[in-house]
């Protein structure tokens, strides 16, 4: 379903998340993807970003508490998590990233731990809205 | 990362794999096969629905060995690759330079990261393109033209060597020229390239008028030792085609054959300086005004360590050093040691590569220990039947082999990866870092497991017959397009800049290897071997999920590296006749393949029938082929 055709409360939070910056045009660009062949293919693609993701902030708070001091691996970590969440269109969550990113070139810790709580907040508050989203669509339908 | 263990290596979105073989080949650029890496899973899906909406046909991998052993079993199975760079199992730069040697098709990079030096590397080891994640589907939809400019640069090359087809090449490849999509810095130096190869080529025409009708050459181990023999002569600073032709004095031969010959072994010689200096630490005389980027990355593999050479001026001296140390000369340097990676990548034939190593043993026992295993004495029956067990190894997807072949095959294979822990014995990634899984220990696999992998392999890739159509399809137009400022032209070697040296390098290693490419884009770009990155695996009409299914995939895979090669040579012989997407090409590409299958079949002269009628090819002889 187009996004723009959604029935009023999906397109209404649908709206609400574009115009409060939890989305980007990446997620415009799965939007596109979806067709009758794929009907699902966001609240897919999201669902596999969210369980693999998970993965990845597990490793980045198991470095953070082991070898703090790799920056190298937890910016590597952190990479491979910014690239993923880019692609489903996670703007606040890639913004963390950035900043995530920024403090490890610079070795600081305490922005890196400060950061990362950032990082998992947001991935929590969109994991929720666009669960909301999705379920908003699927009643829809 | 999760390895994604599967019961298919593969995953196919698509229905049938024969219907790639239905490709119309008007659809260009539909059905051009892609293969896309990516550890991220997402990212990998998103991809294969944005490629598959540009109504590519899609095979996805998220290892890069399970990729590289995908395009080693699929030699025309892939036209163009794109992959990551940040890849836990192997640096996507690494993949880049494998595909690039060993199958020579585009390869396009992609990372979030957007920094310079690291787009900055991606030029420098070959890639066709940098992707910035998150990636658009905008900028997928245009990827086929790297495929044909790809393919237009080697028929160009191939006509430096047959110079009873250049006008037709020269026409051929101008008339691409301007359709040639952005990649303007490329474009600039391909075409200037281009325009002075022309013009070289037409003079060359006018004198050797009369030896423009003979067959394609192939350059047999004696012709090529007699090669070898003229240049050692001559020095290699010295060693133009024109003397190297007179010392040769092989009647029927042409400069232009010379010349090009020439430049894929300059190339392959860089390569070996590479590796030279890798094992012996001899970093300093080619490092040159290396960049610091690159002088750190001394720590990898010997792979990247010769694209670093390449990158960095390789000074002709340097280069005569080595080759006289090859020679068994003594010299400072230490004695070259042969890759078999880049033996296969650059030079069609084993015969002649072990021989070359084999002089070397003489001058230094190195080499043999670098060679764990690796039967350095093998003569050139043995490398025949290796090459036959390879070509058969085609067969195994399909019927299981004899245990002659798979002994054979594990004989190759055990070449194959011995070689790559050696070369690549600083490679960071877990699995050796490369596609060829298992080296050393490699000593002796059961047969019945080899068949057996095989077996279930092509179970899950039933329609390999298949694949070779499409790709062909998916060919032609790449075969159209040369590449990027790889000129045939050897004298470009010297003049081109770094980053040429590089890829152009690694372009040339592909090409001239000539077996590795399978895939559609392999054919048509022999001559660009080096940039093999961007091989591009078709998936026939199937979206392909490579992931390390099997737990043999170490042997498979060994077996694949060697067949894969062979393949390609076949495949692209093979392919011409079928291609079917611009017929023009067909007579570009075919120059290229003739050579190589015409080499293919002098040495396995039992297995081209075989493997022609696995794949569905009619039996088609060189002969009727327009040229």
């Amino acid at each position: 379903m187009e996004g723009n055709q959604l029935p009023c409360q999906a397109s209404y939070m649908r709206n609400a998340l574009f115009n409060q910056g939890y989305l980007d045009d990446q997620f415009l660009q799965l939007e596109d993807l979806q067709d009758e062949a794929n009907p699902h293919f966001v609240e897919e693609v999201v669902k596999l970003f969210y369980s693999d993701s998970a993965r990845l902030i597990r490793n980045i708070e198991l470095t953070l508490e082991n070898t703090p001091s790799d920056f190298e691996k937890l910016d590597n970590i952190m990479h491979q998590y910014k690239g993923s969440s880019s692609s489903i269109g996670a703007k606040k969550v890639k913004k963390e990233c950035t900043q995530f990113q920024e403090y490890c070139e610079v070795e600081n810790i305490d922005g890196c731990l400060r950061t990362f709580q950032e990082v998992k907040q947001e991935h929590a508050s969109l994991k929720r809205k666009l669960e909301n989203y999705f379920q908003l669509v699927r009643e829809a339908r | 990362m999760d390895l994604g263990v599967k019961s298919t290596p593969y995953t196919s979105s698509n229905a049938s794999w024969k219907s790639a073989a239905d490709a119309v080949p008007g659809r260009f650029p539909a059905g051009l096969k892609v293969l896309v890496v990516d550890d991220d899973p997402t990212c990998l899906r998103i991809l294969e629905k944005m490629l598959k909406n540009c109504l590519y046909e899609v095979t996805t991998c998220n290892r890069a060995e399970v990729a590289l052993n995908f395009l080693r079993d699929h030699k025309n199975g892939c036209d163009i690759v794109i992959s990551d760079v940040h890849m836990p199992d192997m640096d996507g730069f690494k993949l880049l330079e494998h595909v690039g040697l060993e199958m020579d098709l585009p390869v396009i990079m992609m990372s979030a990261d957007d920094s310079k030096q690291v787009v900055m590397k991606g030029v420098t080891h070959g890639a066709c393109d940098y992707l910035i994640k998150p990636v658009r589907i905008e900028a997928l939809k245009n990827i086929w033209q790297h495929v044909v400019r790809k393919k237009q640069h080697e028929l160009k090359d191939k006509d430096l060597e047959h110079s009873g087809s250049v006008e037709e090449g020269d026409r051929q490849p101008k008339t691409y020229e301007d359709a040639d999509c952005s990649h303007s810095a490329n474009e600039g130096n391909w075409k200037n390239s281009k325009r002075r190869k022309d013009e070289e080529d037409e003079a060359e025409d006018r004198d050797d008028t009369s030896a423009l009708k003979k067959p394609r050459v192939v350059w047999s181990v004696e012709l090529h030792q007699q090669f070898v023999t003229a240049v050692n002569q001559l020095g290699i600073d010295k060693a133009v085609p024109k003397k190297i032709l007179e010392l040769m004095n092989v009647p029927g031969l042409t400069r232009e054959n010379v010349a090009s010959h020439l430049q894929k072994y300059r190339l392959y010689l860089r390569r070996l300086s590479g590796v030279s200096q890798h094992h012996n630490g001899l970093g300093s005389p080619f490092m040159g005004a290396t960049d610091a980027q690159f002088v750190s990355m001394s720590s990898l593999n010997s792979v990247d360590l010769q694209a670093l050479a390449a990158s960095a001026h390789i000074p002709n001296h340097s280069l005569a050093s080595i080759q006289a140390a090859a020679l068994g000369r003594a010299t400072s340097k230490s004695p070259i040691p042969l890759p078999l990676v880049d033996q296969r990548n650059i030079f069609n034939f084993e015969n002649p590569k072990l021989r070359f190593g084999e002089g070397q043993n003489e001058s230094s026992s190195k080499q043999v220990n670098l060679l764990h295993g690796v039967p350095m004495n093998m003569n050139s029956k043995q490398l025949s039947s290796l090459h036959q067990s390879a070509l058969s190894n085609m067969n195994m997807h399909t019927h299981p082999q004899t245990s002659q072949s798979s002994s054979l095959m594990m004989q190759m294979a055990q070449l194959q990866p011995q070689l790559r822990p050696q070369n690549l014995n600083d490679i960071k990634g877990s699995r050796n870092g490369i596609e060829i899984i298992s080296g050393p220990q490699y000593t002796s696999h059961p047969k019945p497991s080899t068949s057996a992998d095989f077996t279930s392999q092509s179970k899950d890739f039933s329609g390999n017959k298949a694949f070779p159509l499409p790709c062909n399809s998916g060919m032609s137009g790449a075969v159209m397009k040369g590449s990027r400022a790889f000129l045939p032209n050897y004298d470009v070697l010297n003049n081109l800049n770094q980053s040429r040296n590089q890829e152009w390098r690694m372009q040339n290693a592909g090409s001239s290897f000539g077996l590795p490419q399978h895939s559609s884009i392999q054919r048509g770009l022999d001559v660009s071997s080096s940039l093999g990155e961007s091989r591009i695996l078709p998936a026939n009409k199937a979206s392909l999920s490579l992931v390390e299914g099997h737990g043999n995939t170490p042997n498979v895979s060994q077996h694949l590296n060697f067949p894969a090669y062979d393949k390609s040579l076949r495949s692209k012989a093979e392919r011409l006749p079928g291609m079917g997407f611009q017929n023009g090409l067909l007579h570009e590409r075919f120059g290229q393949e003739d050579l190589m299958s015409a080499l293919l079949k002098q040495q396995q002269e039992g297995m081209v029938v075989p493997v022609e009628t696995e794949f569905g090819y009619d039996g088609y002889q060189l002969d009727n082929l327009p040229v």
